[in-house]
């Protein structure tokens, strides 16, 4: 196990600079979760760790030592691939025990190792078949075995659930957790599924355009993005956002819509008066009333039933805005609604850099 | 539409098309193979007759007992063989380094290997004998193999890049995220999934060595370093052409090469890769 650093690392093909100037530094244990749209360059970033991209500029440091110019095979570092690339050529416990063999593992051990491992994923009776043999979820848990039996310095995965159905990506959501709170091993986890880099990140690095935009938590990145980009990108059903412009009179703040409608804001905003804005709020902090008037009103356009709740696209002279409801009670199509949007649960965003406004 | 949705007319002439074009291509073969069993007698006076009234084996004995060709054979059997081998451990190492590697003057390279291709090879016979005599290299299966080699490895580059390509990058990598250097990888992980890839290039170099004509018989005038296309011309003497004699050793001749694929075809159709990734 070891810590890993990246520090002022820049990536460019050719002339085609894919990451810019990434900064991160993961210590040893954490689960570091790379989020960010396809083609943000998350797996380039994790490949250069892995010693299959080279660095274009700055170093990469494990368990503190520069790895610049280190082969992937002196890295002592596992990766499991989003297409799983298992040795076709191999029955499963070949393909697990490739990695003891070329370090010359006595056999006993060997052996003693696989079974354990293939017992801990469910594999024992798949041991000598070929990989073409198993299902899609099969050959994941193979991929995941041939990283756990060797005790490597850091765990890496590009996408591994990926290309598997819905039920079995949660299920083994929960299994890749459970299998790193027991290892315990530094693991660098690359996903475009925000919702796996919730649940599984002691902490998230969102990336977008080959920048990271925010390292963090995955509450600090839910209640507190740092900019449009991870508001908009964390989150299901998605923020809202609303453009206005920020006014301030002395102690008081609020944003008038392009409605022209006032939206009282926090006092703590910082801002200037008269700057542009975009606010969002999260469709969960969509207060509704059907029953009772408001001083907001809008019509039921749509309604999604999620089952643990109700998602309501509410219809207003100028918008559509969403709203996610707990409640169980009948939203009629057309019918009226009340609907508030609280100070204290907006976000407020420069509408030119879209960076959030201090507060 | 379905194969059951298609009348039985489709089906007949599906077939009959099917069956004409073998024919056609078989003919020559079935031919050398009649000529080669027809007494001499029977050859002129019966005409085109699709099979002799009565066949012998003679010629197979006298072209095995009584004629240099056992030694033509030998001498193709082993320029075919060493060419092949040869050919492929190179077009495996260089088409391995095209499909994976990006370094400069690659597309030069590639342009070069290409435009070797391009020249009619009686162009090059006399600038390669002036060469070779100095060296040695003329009347000598060395030579020929040579020869063979430097004129099948741009194709045979390009047929196995072809096959490399076809194997996920990934496998490779996860070789050498599990230990191995990348020349280990290759030769564990990548080339036993591409023994499809060598089987074929092994056979089209064996096939293009075993039939070559031009360089043998210019490079080569002694007898004892013949191959065996030279050796059948020495059946067309002055006066006559011993036609029953040189289809015998042309039958002979289609023993090896059918032999040879008869051992590489279990490679040929079988797709390895299936269940490397995805599916
Ligand atoms: N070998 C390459 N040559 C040129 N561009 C590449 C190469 N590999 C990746 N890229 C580019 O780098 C960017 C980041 O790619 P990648 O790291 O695979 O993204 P992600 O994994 O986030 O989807 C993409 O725009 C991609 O087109
Ligand atoms: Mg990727």
């Amino acid at each position: 196990m070891a810590s890993i650093d990246i520090q002022g690392v820049g990536k460019s093909y050719g002339t085609v600079p894919v990451l810019h100037n990434v900064d991160l530094s993961i210590q040893d244990g954490e689960f570091v979760v790379l989020v960010g749209p396809s083609g943000c360059g998350k797996s380039t970033l994790l490949r250069m760790v892995a010693g299959l991209e080279g660095i274009t500029r700055g170093d990469i440091l494990i368990g503190g030592k520069v790895v610049n110019e280190l082969a992937p095979k002196d890295r002592d570092i596992a990766m499991v691939f989003q297409s799983y690339a298992l040795y076709p050529h191999m029955t499963v416990r070949d393909n697990m025990s490739y990695s003891l063999k070329l370090r010359g593992t006595p056999s006993e051990r060997m052996s003693h190792v696989i079974s354990a491992a293939a017992s801990k994923l469910g594999l024992e009776s798949f041991l000598d078949r070929k990989p073409r043999t198993l299902s899609g979820g099969q050959r994941q848990r193979v991929a995941m075995g041939r990283s756990i039996v060797r005790k490597p310095k850091a765990f890496l995965f590009d996408e591994p659930l990926s290309n598997l159905d819905a039920r079995l990506r949660e299920q083994m959501r929960v299994e890749i957790k459970k299998l790193h709170r027991e290892l315990g091993t530094t693991s660098i986890y690359v996903t475009h599924d925000q919702v796996e880099a919730m649940t599984l990140a002691d902490r998230i690095v969102a990336m977008n355009g080959g920048a990271v935009q925010q390292v963090g938590t995955p509450l600090d990145l839910y209640e507190r993005p740092t900019n449009l980009f991870v508001a908009s990108f964390i989150g299901s059903p998605a923020i809202n956002i609303l453009d206005g412009i920020l006014r301030c009179d002395g102690e008081n703040r609020h944003i008038i819509l392009e409605s022209e409608e006032q939206l009282p804001a926090l006092a703590r905003i910082q801002g200037r008066d008269g700057q542009a804005v975009k606010v969002g709020i999260r469709p969960e902090d969509v207060q509704v009333s059907i029953q009772n008037a408001g001083s907001r009103m809008g019509q039921v356009e749509l309604v999604e039933p999620m089952g643990l709740g109700t998602i309501l696209h509410i219809g207003t002279v100028h918008r559509t805005l969403k709203a996610f409801v707990l409640e169980r009670a009948d939203y009629p199509i057309g019918s009226n609604i009340a609907y508030s949007l609280p100070a204290d649960r907006l976000h407020i965003f420069d509408a030119r850099t879209g960076q959030r406004i201090a507060d | 539409m379905t194969s059951s949705a298609r009348s039985t007319p489709y089906w007949f002439l599906h077939y009959g098309l099917l069956a004409f074009y073998v024919a056609f291509a078989l003919f020559p073969l079935y031919w050398l193979l009649k000529v080669s069993i027809t007494p001499n007698d029977l050859l002129y006076s019966e005409g085109i007759r699709l099979w002799p009234s009565r066949s012998s084996l003679a010629h197979y004995t006298f072209v095995l007992a009584h004629s240099d060709f056992p030694l033509f054979f030998k001498n193709s059997l082993i320029v075919s063989g060493s060419t092949a081998v040869t050919v492929t451990l190179i077009a495996a190492l260089s088409g391995y380094a095209m499909s994976r590697f990006d370094f400069r003057g690659k597309m030069w390279l590639v342009g070069l290997m290409l435009i070797t291709q391009m020249f009619p090879l009686v162009m090059l016979v006399a600038p390669i004998f002036k060469l070779f005599s100095p060296l040695g290299l003329t009347n000598s299966l060395t030579g020929l193999v040579v020869v063979y080699t430097a004129f099948n490895v741009p194709f045979a580059t390009f047929l196995m890049q072809s096959f490399f390509d076809g194997i996920p990058k990934d496998l490779e990598e996860a070789a050498m995220i599990d230990g191995a250097s990348r020349f280990r990888a290759f030769r564990q992980i990548i080339l036993p999934l591409t023994l499809p890839g060598v089987a074929a290039t092994l056979g089209f170099v064996f096939t293009a060595a075993w039939s070559e004509l031009l360089f043998a018989l210019m490079l080569v005038s002694k007898a004892d370093a013949s191959t065996f296309p030279v050796g059948l011309l020495s059946f067309v003497s002055k006066f006559s052409v011993d036609f029953g004699q040189m289809m015998a050793a042309g039958v002979l001749a289609l023993i090896p090469a059918c032999l040879f694929f008869l051992l590489i075809q279990r490679y040929l159709v079988q797709g390895l890769t299936a269940g490397a990734v995805k599916g």
